[in-house]
C-alpha cells in the first residue's frame, strides 16, 4: 500500500464484512512526539480468541474463496517497520478494535495520504453503516459523524451525487491538516 | 467554514427533484473491486473518478457499489458494469482516466469500451 489511508480503507472492509453498523475511525497525530495513531473500532460480529491470534498471519482469512488474507498483516507491518506498534482485540458479539501506532520520523513511515478520499469512499458506498471519523492534529480536531448527516437527510442516501459532493467538500474544508497548511 | 447547515439546503433542493426520479426502473450498476488487491492496485482513485464523473453529469440513476476480491487480482483495479438487462461487462486494469471513458461511452452512450474489457486485455 502506498498510503496509510489505503490501509485504513482495506481494514474497514473487515468491519463491513463483519456486519458492523457503527464504525469509529480515529487518526490522531501528536507532532511533538512524532506519533501517528490510527484506531478502528466496530460493533461487528467480533472474533474468537483463536481468530484474533491468527488474524495477523497472512495465511489466515475468514473468506472462502482463497486461503490468504493480507489486510491486517499489511497494516501491522506498516506500523511495526516504523518502530511503532500494533494491537488488536475482539469479542464475539461485541466487536473488534485495532490500533496501530506509527513513528512518523522513521524513514519507513508511509504518508497518511488521501484519508478524506478513504472516508468519502466508505461513507458513500455504505449508506446503511454509520461512521464516526475523527482527525486530530495536536489540539486541532474534526469529527464527522454520519448519524448527524442522517438526521438532516432523512431517507436521502449518502450516495446521491449532490450529497456525496458535499461530504467531500465538508471533509476537505474541516481537515486539520489542510487548515494547518493553509495557515502556514 | 463549511457546515452542516449547507446540507440542510441541499436536502431541500433535492426533495423537489426526488419525486421526479423513477427509482423503480431497473438501474445500471457499477461495481468496483475494493479488496486488498484492488485497493493496492488503485481502486480508490478509480472509484472517486467514477463518482465525480457521474456527479458532474448529474447521473443519479446509476448505483455505484463495491465488492470484495473476485479472484483476478492481477487484473485489478476491476470495474464491473451491469446493464439494465443484467448483462455484465468486466473492465480490467482500470485507471481514473479509463474509468471516465467507461462512464461516458458505456453508461451515457451505451457503447461498451471493448479495449478495456477483460477479453481484450487477456
Amino acid at each position: 500500500m502506498q498510503e496509510l489511508s489505503l490501509n485504513v480503507l482495506d481494514i474497514v472492509q473487515n468491519s463491513i464484512s463483519a456486519r458492523a453498523t457503527l464504525i469509529y475511525v480515529d487518526v490522531i497525530s501528536d507532532t511533538a512526539a512524532n506519533k501517528l495513531t490510527i484506531t478502528v473500532r466496530d460493533n461487528g460480529g467480533g472474533m474468537t480468541e483463536e481468530q484474533v491470534r491468527s488474524v495477523t498471519d497472512p495465511f489466515f482469512t475468514s473468506r472462502k474463496t482463497r486461503r490468504v488474507g493480507l489486510g491486517v498483516p499489511f497494516f501491522k507491518m506498516a506500523a511495526e517497520m516504523t518502530g511503532g506498534s500494533f494491537e488488536i482485540g475482539s469479542q464475539v458479539g461485541v466487536g473488534t478494535f485495532l490500533r496501530a501506532e506509527f513513528c512518523t520520523d522513521s524513514i519507513d513511515c508511509m504518508p497518511l495520504g488521501d484519508i478524506n478520499g478513504t472516508v468519502h469512499a466508505l461513507v458513500t458506498l455504505n449508506s446503511q453503516i454509520d461512521f464516526v471519523y475523527t482527525r486530530r492534529i495536536d489540539s486541532r480536531s474534526f469529527t464527522l459523524d454520519t448519524r448527524e448527516l442522517r438526521e438532516i437527510l432523512g431517507d436521502i442516501e449518502f450516495s446521491e451525487p449532490e450529497v456525496a459532493a458535499f461530504i467531500r467538500e465538508y471533509l476537505d474544508a474541516n481537515d486539520p491538516q489542510l487548515q494547518e497548511e493553509a495557515e502556514r | 467554514m463549511k457546515s452542516l447547515e449547507e446540507l440542510r439546503a441541499i436536502k431541500e433542493q433535492m426533495r423537489t427533484k426526488i419525486g421526479i426520479r423513477n427509482d423503480e426502473n431497473a438501474k445500471k450498476r457499477i461495481v468496483v473491486g475494493m479488496a486488498t488487491c484492488g485497493i493496492a492496485a488503485g481502486a480508490r482513485p478509480v472509484l472517486n473518478a467514477i463518482s465525480e464523473e457521474l456527479g458532474k453529469r448529474g447521473i443519479a440513476d446509476v448505483a455505484v457499489s463495491q465488492t470484495g476480491c473476485i479472484g483476478i487480482c492481477q487484473y485489478e483495479p476491476v470495474v464491473e458494469v451491469f446493464d439494465e438487462n443484467g448483462e455484465k461487462t468486466t473492465y480490467v486494469k482500470m485507471s481514473p482516466e479509463k474509468a471516465v471513458r467507461v462512464v461516458n461511452d458505456h453508461i451515457v452512450n451505451g457503447n461498451v469500451v471493448t479495449e478495456f474489457t477483460i477479453g481484450a486485455v487477456k
